[in-house]
């Protein structure tokens, strides 16, 4: 049977896209020449670095976060609007849309909460040829102290009556762009959804501060000895960018065509957003780090991926991972998983081992050569024992085979072993471990049918406010 | 000891042994040690401390470089290991904790520990900051160290550190015995050794050079001291024991190493044969390729299998240009005055097991050179003549016999450790005994104090 040949094409609130890769609004969009060296990369779409009345910057305005010797893993701006006139920008729209009728772009906007401002500037990206309209309601710092970006976005009325403003006038669809820094996405998803809006893209940059100059004790980034806090983005956020993009997908009020944005970086995090429900996916920091070129490898992974799965287009696999995300309640608490230790692939690093006794439940232990199962062992005893022991350096010839080295097998001393009666199955072991399969999490529950809390209660087994007692030791 | 000119100025270092000699595993730069540091696992219980004679925390001064805290990471190495600057050249990690390291089952590739380790004492020692720790109150207690080599240094750190007075006795002008004269200056330039010792001199350790210590000394000071600790190595390399070798033109390999350390030799001839197979074999045949000899061979009478190198040197003495020949034994030096030639005669195994000469199989290896590494004799005779009340101190074999725990001889007032109780092994070895001994010293004292 030969499977369908996947496309990317696919359609976002009416607007066709050739793939939904777009670039988010940011300074990888901050001019026409840019965008169109990012079309000719492979990008599908671009929104425009957002567009209203020029703005003065800062210097410097970037920061990160570098983990374990890896740049980037966590990027801080607090680079405002485009510093470019709004005539500039939208003569550049023109040009773009005239040379890459094709390709989507999109018009990010901003600017001061009258009804009057917002239907000027609809009405002129509109005729610059934007796709589509963006709303800036998400910016976090600078523009948020002038009553705009995440300033809108943080009030529901605002951004309600804002969006309802732009549908007034506009012909395009209208997205609107959610700030994170709220404790309830769902409310200005509400909000917007309320106004009228067409789509939502989320989310926008967390408010943050990456990291204080141990020798200055200036923060980053060091703006003449001070900094202000600033949105945070890149593979960091990636996990409170899914958790949003699946709060609004759940919610019947909420719920629009979405554009997910956050920490997007290869076509491994576009699939996770996809099949959350985002119809689109937009980066920004990954290309900041690497250039337009990474598109290429989002293209080629992701259609691959799709032609191993079967799926022709985005919308055969949108939204496939929603109904697996559930309440806890909904949870089934009969599922019982424990970890096994494949000794044929473990290197004897004994991280297991220390996670289990100092981050989990005590019940891995370093007892393979003792003669009885020994749990009273404890890692102080183990490194005690060890720190009594003599080594002397080997001798080819009088001591062969004293050390380890290339081929050698793990010693079955070093190997640790699962207490399976006490283990709770949190993963923890699997999750520290550095070898791919060494730990397996596997499943032990025979002949149990499925039964949540939220069953329990209702069975009156358990009244709904009381904690369960959980036993590691019975 | 304010007045002592500091041992690293009391060298001249020769510019064509420092051109001949660099580096052979070169210093990281932070931007390299980060990043590999970054790479160890941090093991629980890691087996690259327990392979480490001294138990140094690797992964906790590993994780140390990574986070930027170097002074802590030079200050765990130096609790373990009070020569932990020479270790990190000097040691064979590929048998002792690189060896160990786990990543040989995981990515292939064992985390650099050695030059990880040269990384934060080279920046403890370019900080400019002091020895980081600080000598124990003072017990009153002393202790006469013989031998200022890595085992007596080890022991004195530790001595010192609990407050007991530390008096060390050595034969040569300067301290750290085969530390400073006998490792390949591509390894641990002497000058590195002079300035490790230095550091450690901060504990306050007295140094008695150029005094040579006999039985009638030996009886001197124990009456002097609470202890006395024995870290005397070995004597001299063994002779042949053929014609000829009294002849110019024949030395041996710690001669040859100590001379162009020192700075008194700077060239050799062109033909040179090295006679053994250990690791100070080829130590002493890539001196020679180094100094200039044309044409390097080892011979050695048994086979490849059964050299006492490692096999990382071999390769490094075969990546230099050194030949082997192997199953050969000599039968006579040749030459008038100046040896010119070493009379060698082929081996083979007998239905026994033994090995024979092969009769009329013998032949001439021209050299202008000829250096012996058949291994060292010991020089505790002197020894067997010492009796005190307590006993006496039991050899075996010419090895000085320890409790490997404490370091305690069979007389107890007396400890040893290094190559005198091991027969020769590595400066990381010695180190830990020194450490041991200078512990079970103090705890041995202690006992007595409260006893007494």
């Amino acid at each position: 049977m030969s499977k369908p040949k996947p496309t990317l094409a696919t359609t976002f609130c009416g607007i066709q896209c050739l793939n939904p890769f777009w670039l988010a609004s940011a300074p990888p969009t901050n001019c026409g020449e840019q965008i169109m060296r990012a079309f000719d990369a492979g990008w599908g779409g671009a929104v425009w670095k957002t567009i209203g009345e020029p703005i003065t910057n800062v210097s410097s305005r970037y920061s990160s976060i570098d983990w374990e010797g890896r740049r980037m893993m966590g990027f801080n701006n607090i680079e405002l609007i485009s510093d470019r006139p709004i005539e500039v920008n939208l003569q550049e729209i023109a040009e773009v849309k005239r040379r890459y009728p094709k390709h989507v772009v999109i018009a990010s906007l901003m600017v001061e909460s009258k009804r009057e401002s917002w239907h000027d500037i609809v009405q002129r990206a509109e005729d610059a040829g934007a796709d589509g309209l963006e709303l800036n309601f998400g910016c976090p710092h600078g523009m948020s102290e002038r009553g705009m970006g995440s300033a809108v976005g943080q009030v529901p009325e605002y951004c309600e009556q804002i969006t309802g403003w732009v549908k007034e006038k506009a012909r395009t669809p209208v997205i609107v762009k959610l700030t994170p820094n709220i404790s309830d996405i769902r409310i200005p998803a509400r909000a917007a959804k309320r106004g009228g809006a067409d789509a939502l893209s989320a989310i926008n940059t967390i408010n943050s501060i990456t990291g204080i100059d141990l020798d200055t004790f200036q923060p980053n980034p060091n703006v003449d000895g001070k900094s202000s806090h600033g949105g945070y983005c890149g593979p960091a956020v990636k996990p409170i960018a899914l958790n949003m993009v699946q709060q609004i997908q759940a919610d019947p009020n909420s719920v629009l065509p979405l554009s997910g944005i956050g920490g997007i970086g290869s076509w491994r995090d576009a699939a996770e957003f996809i099949l959350l429900g985002c119809s689109t996916v937009q980066v920004c920091t990954a290309a900041m780090h690497y250039g337009y070129r990474i598109v290429e490898d989002i293209q080629d992974g992701l259609l691959n991926w799709m032609a191993e799965k079967g799926f022709a287009t985005i919308e055969d696999f949108r939204g496939l991972s929603l109904p697996n995300v559930r309440e806890w309640k909904q949870l089934n608490l009969n599922y019982q998983i424990v970890a096994r230790i494949h000794e044929d692939l473990c290197i004897g690093c004994q991280l297991c081992y220390t996670a289990c006794w100092d981050g989990a439940h005590q019940c891995i232990h370093l007892d393979r050569v003792s003669p009885v199962a020994d749990t009273t062992r404890t890692p102080g005893m183990v490194e005690a024992e060890s720190a009594q022991r003599i080594s002397t350096t080997p001798i080819p010839k009088l001591d062969a085979g004293a050390i380890g080295g290339k081929n050698s097998k793990t010693p079955l001393e070093r190997v640790p072993r699962v207490d399976e009666h006490h283990c709770v199955g949190c993963n923890l072991c699997s999750l520290v471990c550095p070898v791919e399969n060494c730990i397996t999490m596997e499943r032990i529950d025979k002949d149990l049918p499925f039964e949540s809390w939220e069953e329990r209660v209702a069975k009156g087994l358990i009244s709904s406010g009381t904690g369960e007692v959980m036993s590691t030791n019975t | 000891m304010s007045d002592r000119v500091p041992f690293p100025q009391q060298i001249i270092t020769t510019p064509e042994v420092v051109e001949r000699f660099g580096d052979l595993h070169p210093p990281l730069d932070r931007q390299a040690a980060v990043p590999e540091a970054n790479r160890c696992l941090y093991c629980f219980d890691a087996p690259c401390t327990g392979a480490c004679p001294t138990h140094i925390d690797v992964p906790g001064f590993i994780k140390k470089i990574a986070s930027g805290n170097l002074s802590g990471s030079a200050r765990t190495i130096l609790d373990a290991n009070i020569l932990g600057a020479s270790c990190s050249r000097a040691c064979p990690v590929e048998v002792l904790c690189e060896g160990a390291c786990v990543m040989h089952r995981y990515n292939k590739q064992p985390i650099q520990i050695a030059r990880l380790q040269r990384f934060a004492m080279d920046a403890l020692y370019e900080s400019g900051a002091p020895l980081p720790f600080e000598p124990g109150p003072e017990t009153g207690s002393s202790v006469a160290l013989i031998g200022a080599g890595p085992a007596s240094l080890a022991c004195a750190a530790e001595l010192r550190r609990r407050g007991i007075r530390a008096t060390l006795y050595d034969a040569r002008p300067l301290p750290g015995g085969l530390n400073t004269y006998g490792i390949a200056e591509y390894k641990l330039p002497l000058v590195e050794s002079l300035r490790e010792i230095e550091m450690l001199s901060q504990l306050g350790v007295d140094f008695h050079f150029e005094t040579t210590i006999h039985a009638a000394a030996l009886a001197e000071l124990e009456r002097k001291h609470d202890a006395v600790f024995l870290g005397i190595g070995l004597g001299a390399i063994h002779q042949l024991g053929v014609d000829g070798e009294k002849l110019s033109g024949v030395t041996n390999a710690l001669d040859l190493i100590a001379g162009y350390k020192s700075g008194s030799l700077t060239t050799v001839p062109a033909r040179v044969v090295v006679v053994g197979a250990g690791n100070t074999a080829i130590d002493a045949a890539i001196a020679a390729v180094r100094l200039g000899a044309a044409e390097v061979h080892i011979v050695y009478r048994r086979g490849l299998e059964q050299m006492s190198a490692f096999t990382f040197e071999y390769q490094h003495a075969k990546n230099e240009g050194v030949k082997f020949i192997w199953h050969v034994q000599p039968m006579g030096i040749r030459g008038d005055e100046v040896a010119d030639g070493l009379e060698l005669t082929k081996l083979v195994s007998t239905e026994d097991g033994s090995i024979v000469p092969e009769p009329g199989s013998e032949f001439v290896l021209k050299a202008d050179l000829i250096v012996l590494s058949i291994g060292q004799a010991t020089h505790s005779n002197f020894l067997s003549e010492h009796s005190s009340k307590a006993g006496k101190i039991q050899l075996e074999r010419g090895r000085i016999v320890i409790d490997r725990m404490t370091g305690q001889t069979s007389d107890p007032k007396f400890f040893a450790g290094g190559d005198c109780t091991n027969g020769g092994r590595e400066v990381v070895d010695a180190v830990a005994d020194g450490k041991r001994a200078g512990i079970g010293i103090a705890k041995w004292l202690e006992v007595r104090r409260v006893q007494a």
